[in-house]
Formats: C-alpha cells, sequence, structure tokens
C-alpha cells in the first residue's frame, strides 16, 4: 500500500518535472473523471472531448505550477472548468444532452412540456457563471464543496450564484407569463 | 424569492434539464490529439524570444564591441 502511494507521488513528481510518460500516465487514469465533469457542465459529448484535449493541454503547460500536495484531480477539474467556462462564454449555449446520457428524470405531470422547454431557453440565457454553479449543484447535484473548490470560489459564493441564477430564471420566465 | 420558491424552480429546472446519467467516458482515445496538439504548440515560438533576439541582434548592430562579450558567454 505503501509502495503504491509513494509511486503515485513519484509519478506527480515526474509530471511536475516536465515528464512525458508521467503525464500520459495521469492523463488515461484521469482522463474519464476529467471529461464526465466537462459533459456535465456544456452537455455536448463533441464539445467535452474537444475540452478535454484543452483541458490536458492547459495542465501540461502548468506542470511547473502543480502543487503535489493538493492533489491532481481537484487540479485538474479545477483546470476543465475554467476550459468549459470558456467555452460558455464564447457564445456557445449548453446543448441538448443526447438521450442516451440523460438520467431519467421523473416528470411531473403537472409541469407541461412547454414549460420545461421554455425553462431551458431561458437557462441558456443565464450569464455562464452563474449557469455553470446552476448546472454542477442543482441539476448534477455535485457536493457544493467540489462545486466551489472548481470554480475557485467559497461555498457561500456558490449558494449566492445558483440562488442569483434560479432568481433571473424565474423573472424570466415570469416575463414570458410563465409561473413556475 | 423564498426557500419554497427556490425549491420549486428547483424541480422544475432538474425536470426541465436532465442530469448526465452513470460515469460516461470518451468516444475515442483523446491521446493522440493531446500529443499533437503539444508538439504544435512547442513548434511556435514566443514573441518575446523573438523580441529578445531582435533586442540582441539591435545592440550587435549598434555596438558591435559587445559581440566578443556575447559570444564569451555563449
Amino acid at each position: 500500500m505503501k509502495s503504491e502511494s509513494s509511486g503515485v507521488e513519484n509519478q506527480l513528481d515526474l509530471f511536475r518535472q516536465g515528464g512525458l510518460d508521467a503525464f500520459e500516465a495521469l492523463f488515461r487514469l484521469h482522463q474519464r473523471a476529467v471529461y464526465g465533469w466537462i459533459l456535465r457542465i456544456v452537455r455536448n459529448p463533441a464539445a467535452a472531448e474537444d475540452l478535454t484535449i484543452e483541458t490536458f493541454f492547459r495542465i501540461h503547460q502548468a506542470h511547473a505550477r502543480f502543487q503535489p500536495a493538493l492533489g491532481f484531480e481537484a487540479w485538474a477539474r479545477r483546470i476543465a472548468t475554467r476550459a468549459a467556462l470558456d467555452w460558455l462564454r464564447s457564445a456557445h449555449a449548453e446543448s441538448e444532452l443526447p438521450a442516451e446520457l440523460a438520467a431519467p428524470v421523473e416528470t411531473d405531470p403537472g409541469v407541461a412540456a412547454e414549460i420545461r422547454s421554455a425553462t431551458a431557453l431561458a437557462f441558456g440565457r443565464l450569464p455562464p457563471r452563474l449557469r455553470i454553479a446552476a448546472t454542477l449543484a442543482v441539476i448534477e447535484q455535485q457536493p457544493q464543496k467540489e462545486v466551489a473548490a472548481a470554480l475557485g470560489i467559497s461555498v457561500a459564493a456558490v449558494k449566492l450564484r445558483v440562488f442569483r441564477a434560479l432568481r433571473l430564471l424565474r423573472k424570466d420566465l415570469a416575463s414570458q407569463g410563465i409561473t413556475p | 424569492m423564498n426557500a419554497h420558491d427556490q425549491d420549486r424552480m428547483k424541480k422544475l429546472l432538474q425536470q426541465a434539464l436532465p442530469p448526465v446519467e452513470g460515469d460516461p467516458e470518451p468516444g475515442r482515445d483523446l491521446w493522440p490529439e493531446v500529443l499533437r496538439r503539444l508538439d504544435t504548440r512547442s513548434a511556435t515560438v514566443p514573441w518575446f524570444d523573438w523580441a529578445l533576439l531582435a533586442g540582441l541582434a539591435a545592440l550587435a548592430a549598434f555596438f558591435p564591441a559587445s559581440i566578443p562579450l556575447f559570444l564569451y558567454y555563449l
């Protein structure tokens, strides 16, 4: 067990020194988690693949600044979140998640399909930094602590962004005559 | 907006945009593209390297006596 953890530490040290083999090993180990995290934000498999490549490129560029004590996964997630946020800011709205990737949701028969559709569209109009917090914390139900770490803000700031996102969403829907 | 309204908005949002299911994986091996990206970027010379080179060339042109000094330190 000890040798296993020292092997990982050694790999992280080698990565920090710019070792390509160590970087590939870390890529193989974490690419699925990074891809999944990005997909949860952008909801578009093709874009998530491109952003995973961009994330690992940025990770490699920043290898000398990596601090092994902080952990690779959290660091990678933060870089991935920033790459996804850049993508959202460049006027990309989340596309509709392909049906095979969407989790089954128990729909309330009292909520009409048009209201759900209007809600999805209104959500796409929110500012990206509010949208990303609401996507991760409300839709994907990720722990707020992890969302905060990925966004580089406090848990209180995550709660505030979610609150502001929901308030803006409600206002947008109200302007269309929809009262949730 | 009170807590009750917040809960209603959260439920509506969850119904409008379902979460990603399970633990998805990329549809292809992304490593070759990461490598290609690293090669492409490393082949380009940063602008400050060009600026440094231009500065050194200008210095050598205006002060030729400094050339032996530079060669000594190379």
